[in-house]
């Protein structure tokens, strides 16, 4: 890739931000955008320049994330089911953001409907990238992307509102 | 707020952008300590107008007017010097101490290294020799191409003043015509008139 990397961190930064924050939660976001941005930045030369990016960025964030819960569980002992998906997590006390308790919700989600949601709902990337991101077909990610988006629906609801909107 | 969860996650958090900045900061800081970076860059006002100060791990490699169109010499420098370009970091926070002194009339000169990789051949000799040009006087082209070893160059001394990576620290703006007109400028003639001016004044 010729095009300078700040616009990679430009076009992109954000959204791997929430990526991040939607896989592993607001406290470890940071920790796995900076090893992301950090990887990208050293292989970006090497990019073909009509690469899609974000897809690229992605697939990073993917794999720095695995790193990332893999270095958290040593850390902790892992939770295997969380109870409720309103309580907040024990681990991320200091965030208060309006809208923590959908993270909560999304924390809550099955790992691979997690990941699908994360990378086609938060992404943007159409069913078969993702699918080759997370591994299996096209199919079941749109199924599994479809069912964490109707769990969120259940678990989320701040108002006790439910949107019809499909 | 909506409560659409589709749309919430796509949804900017608060404190978002505070903290995106944050981590673009620190990914500058890591990535110079492990010399990851090709280019770093940042923006400087002038009575000039904006200038775009580059810098490799040598030096300064880049100096740009927003005539020249900044966007465009950064993709120019990820092609001619690598694409591992960030903005930010302190590595060009001298040189916008001199030329912030150099605008006061408080310096005459530039003492920070500078990574010349952009010129090559008879342009990099007339560079240097630009280099010797003491401030507040002017050469015109004739005396620049003599200067630089090669007499009848003189459209090729005005190429390289026109093609100068580094101009005002590297001052082609002290070269002008043999009758005592401007000539050019690649940072439009307004802005050769003040530096010349701002250097007599001084």
């Amino acid at each position: 890739m010729k095009r300078p990397f700040e616009q990679a961190v430009t076009e992109h930064g954000a959204v791997v931000l929430r990526v991040c924050r939607a896989v592993l939660g607001p406290t470890e976001a940071d920790d796995a955008w900076s090893e992301t941005f950090l990887s990208a930045l050293r292989a970006w030369p090497d990019l073909p320049d009509d690469a899609n990016v974000r897809a690229w960025l992605v697939t990073i964030a993917h794999r720095k994330a695995v790193d990332v819960a893999r270095a958290g569980a040593r850390r902790a002992v892992p939770v295997a089911v969380v109870p409720d998906a309103t309580a907040p997590r024990a681990d991320q006390p200091e965030e208060a953001l309006p809208d923590g308790d959908l993270w909560t919700a999304v924390a809550a989600l099955p790992e691979k409907q997690r990941l699908c949601v994360a990378y086609h709902h938060v992404a943007g990337l159409p069913h078969p990238e993702v699918a080759r991101i997370v591994g299996g077909t096209p199919a079941a990610a749109r199924r599994a992307a479809a069912d964490g988006i109707a769990r969120l629906r259940s678990t989320y609801a701040p108002h006790g509102r439910v949107s019809t909107h499909v | 707020m909506s409560d659409n969860p589709i749309q919430l996650l796509t949804e900017p958090a608060s404190g978002e952008d505070e903290r995106l900045a944050a981590l673009h900061a620190a990914l500058v800081t890591r990535a110079s300590a492990e010399s990851s970076l090709d280019v770093t860059y940042r923006l400087l006002d002038s009575p000039v107008g904006p200038l775009l100060l580059a810098a490799t791990e040598n030096g300064v490699v880049r100096v740009a007017f927003e005539i020249e169109d900044h966007d465009r010499v950064l993709e120019s420098l990820g092609s001619s010097v690598g694409s591992r370009i960030l903005r930010g970091g302190v590595r060009l926070d001298p040189l916008a101490r001199e030329l912030d002194d150099y605008f006061a009339g408080r310096r005459q000169g530039f003492d920070v290294p500078l990574d010349l990789r952009l010129a090559r051949g008879f342009r990099l000799t007339v560079l240097r020799h630009l280099g010797e040009i003491p401030y507040g006087s002017t050469e015109s082209y004739g005396e620049v191409a003599v200067a630089s070893g090669s007499p009848r160059a003189v459209r090729a001394v005005g190429s390289a003043c026109a093609t100068n990576p580094l101009p005002i620290i590297v001052p082609c703006h002290r070269v002008v015509r043999s009758d005592g007109s401007l000539g050019g400028y690649l940072g439009g003639l307004p802005t050769k008139k003040r530096l010349l001016a701002l250097e007599r004044a001084a």
